[in-house]
């Protein structure tokens, strides 16, 4: 690193480290250098893109940029996230719906009370983090679902068979599964500043700003993923009863 | 409404209280899509009834019962309740009026009280909160299917396979329901327990005027249980009517197969193979549950 400033020089440089995982895994037949090759390639070709794009939109500042930025993110985002669940029917609309709802509402909040200003050098980093951890909590509590909609399968149908609603049948099922997406988002919360330090903070700090300011933002982007992840998971759980079961309240099958 | 191809126990002075007419059920998914899993079956059982479906495993018996309660939707023909077709009740409201007992029971959490109030609890029949209110109204739902009171307090995951069937007996007969269709509620037990389900189940039926159908792939159990019946066969009626004389005395030669225990698994595809596990009646995905 020379100075304040990463250089594309200081960036070859790091490949080294690449270099050396090459090196393990081709001594060790592990069999992963085209994976590791290929995504290191990936990462830079992508970031490089994604920062001229954001340079652009920072420089013309525009609400609508900022927006169709915003929406991109989040399609991609929700085509993930429904990659896990393909075998649930309409999964992408749920997707756009739980990550749209969680993501415009916590942003929209941020922005009214005047957390964060509208400016596109703010919205778009953190509605960023906001898409991308609703994406990973949506996924993991819509996948669970139907996961053990398959495994409890007896005890689901035994409960309708009993003249319980679906969404009393799966009652159970749908507090596991949030339960356990959310459990990364808290435990990260609790342990805050003793195991890690979190990504925006070290980011503020390596570019110069001074430590209690990136800890304020850190505490305000943690209480904001919270509050995301929860919105997102629980418009999952609103949106998936509908899809694991048929208007005549049967429990449909998936081939998972 | 084919009556004359029905059970010949309803008439006029006996009308069904459950009857099924021509039902039919299509395979939808996987390497069986299309097959016709039940093809165009009807029986008939009139109020305090007990019809029997026997049958190889594999050949449609449980696709039917789940199909009157349309935990299965069917494809072809009608199910009525006291004659009237059950399309036209809510979903719930059929099924507790129609109760179904599994072939494993499925427990839910919490305790023994817990799982035979879960049904009155849906409607708000019992008082929500644990206590001596909620005890004292499953105590005398389990005295019914034989378990001593301090059964009332364990937790349903420490019971063992007869136990957790009997709990979902009572669990069942908790919604006092019209028809109680039992799919082969035996067959995950030891021969000690399954006796003592099969003696319950025959008090019952002798006790109230509950209406049942059974169903078994065991021919001994077919024999005691008795009453009118039919054989199903990949899907469709082979034979019906009083047990165990069908049994005994077969008309058709699948009949015959079956009564000599040569007619497992997946009968039709093979139903002259006398290799020793189709001899058996082994059910390959028959995982027993033993307590």
């Amino acid at each position: 690193m020379s100075g304040d400033q990463f250089t594309y020089v200081d960036v070859a440089a790091a490949l080294v480290l690449v270099g050396l995982a090459l090196l393990l895994s081709w001594r060790q037949r592990l069999d992963l250098e085209k994976d590791l090759l290929v995504a290191s390639v990936r990462a830079f070709v992508q970031l490089t893109a994604i920062g001229f794009v954001i340079a652009l939109i920072l420089d013309a500042d525009r609400g609508v940029w900022v927006l169709l930025m915003l929406a991109v993110m989040l399609t991609f985002a929700a085509v993930t996230a429904a990659r896990n669940v393909r075998v649930v029917p309409g999964a992408l609309w749920l997707m756009v719906v739980a990550l749209g709802l969680a993501s415009s509402t916590t942003l929209g909040v941020m922005v009214v009370l005047g957390i964060i200003p509208t400016g596109a050098r703010y919205v778009i980093p953190i509605g960023g983090m906001i898409i991308g951890n609703t994406m990973n909590v949506a996924s993991v509590t819509a996948l669970r679902i139907v996961q053990d909609a398959g495994a409890e399968r007896g005890r689901i149908e035994a409960a309708l068979a009993l003249g319980a609603e679906p969404r009393t049948a799966a009652h159970g099922i749908i507090r596991r599964a949030v339960r356990l997406a959310m459990v990364p988002v808290i435990d990260s919360t609790k342990t805050m500043g003793i195991v890690f330090l979190p990504g925006a903070m070290t980011g503020m700090i390596l570019a110069g700003a001074p430590p209690l300011e990136a800890v304020r933002l850190q505490v305000v982007v943690m209480f904001m993923l919270i509050a995301a992840t929860g919105l997102a998971a629980t418009t999952v759980t609103w949106l998936m009863p509908r899809r694991l079961f048929t208007p005549q309240q049967q429990l449909r099958r998936f081939d998972t | 409404m084919r009556w004359d191809t029905l059970c010949g126990v309803t008439d006029d002075a006996h009308p069904a209280k459950l009857a099924v007419d021509d039902l039919g059920v299509v395979a939808k998914r996987g390497a069986d899509g299309g097959r016709r899993i039940v093809d165009a079956v009807s029986l008939s059982v009139p109020e305090g009834g007990v019809f029997t479906v026997v049958g190889p495993s594999g050949s449609g018996k449980s696709t039917l019962l789940r199909a009157i309660v349309r935990l299965v939707e069917p494809d072809t023909g009608r199910v009525l309740l006291d004659g009237r077709g059950v399309t036209a009740l809510p979903v719930p409201e059929l099924r507790r009026r129609v109760g179904m007992v599994f072939q494993r029971p499925a427990m839910f959490e919490g305790t023994v009280t817990d799982n035979v109030l879960y049904g009155p609890r849906l409607r708000r029949e019992h008082p929500e909160r644990d206590g001596p209110e909620a005890r004292d109204a499953a105590v005398p739902l389990l005295e019914r299917v034989g378990l001593p009171a301090d059964f009332a307090d364990k937790p349903a995951d420490e019971l063992s396979g007869g136990e957790a069937q009997r709990v979902a007996l009572a669990r069942a007969l908790a919604n006092r329901p019209e028809v109680l269709l039992l799919d082969e509620p035996t067959s995950s037990l030891d021969p000690t327990a399954s006796r003592c389900i099969e003696e319950l189940l025959a008090a019952l039926a002798e006790s109230t005027d509950l209406t049942f159908v059974f169903v078994t792939h065991d021919l001994h159990q077919a024999r005691r249980i008795g009453d009118h019946g039919l054989l199903l066969v990949e899907g469709r009626v082979v034979e019906r009517g009083p047990l165990p004389g069908m049994l005994d005395d077969p008309a058709h030669d699948l009949t015959r197969l079956f009564a000599s225990g040569r007619l497992g698994g997946r009968a039709g595809e093979s139903p002259r193979d006398e290799s020793p596990a189709a001899a058996a009646g082994a059910d390959p995905d028959d995982k027993r549950m033993l307590p």
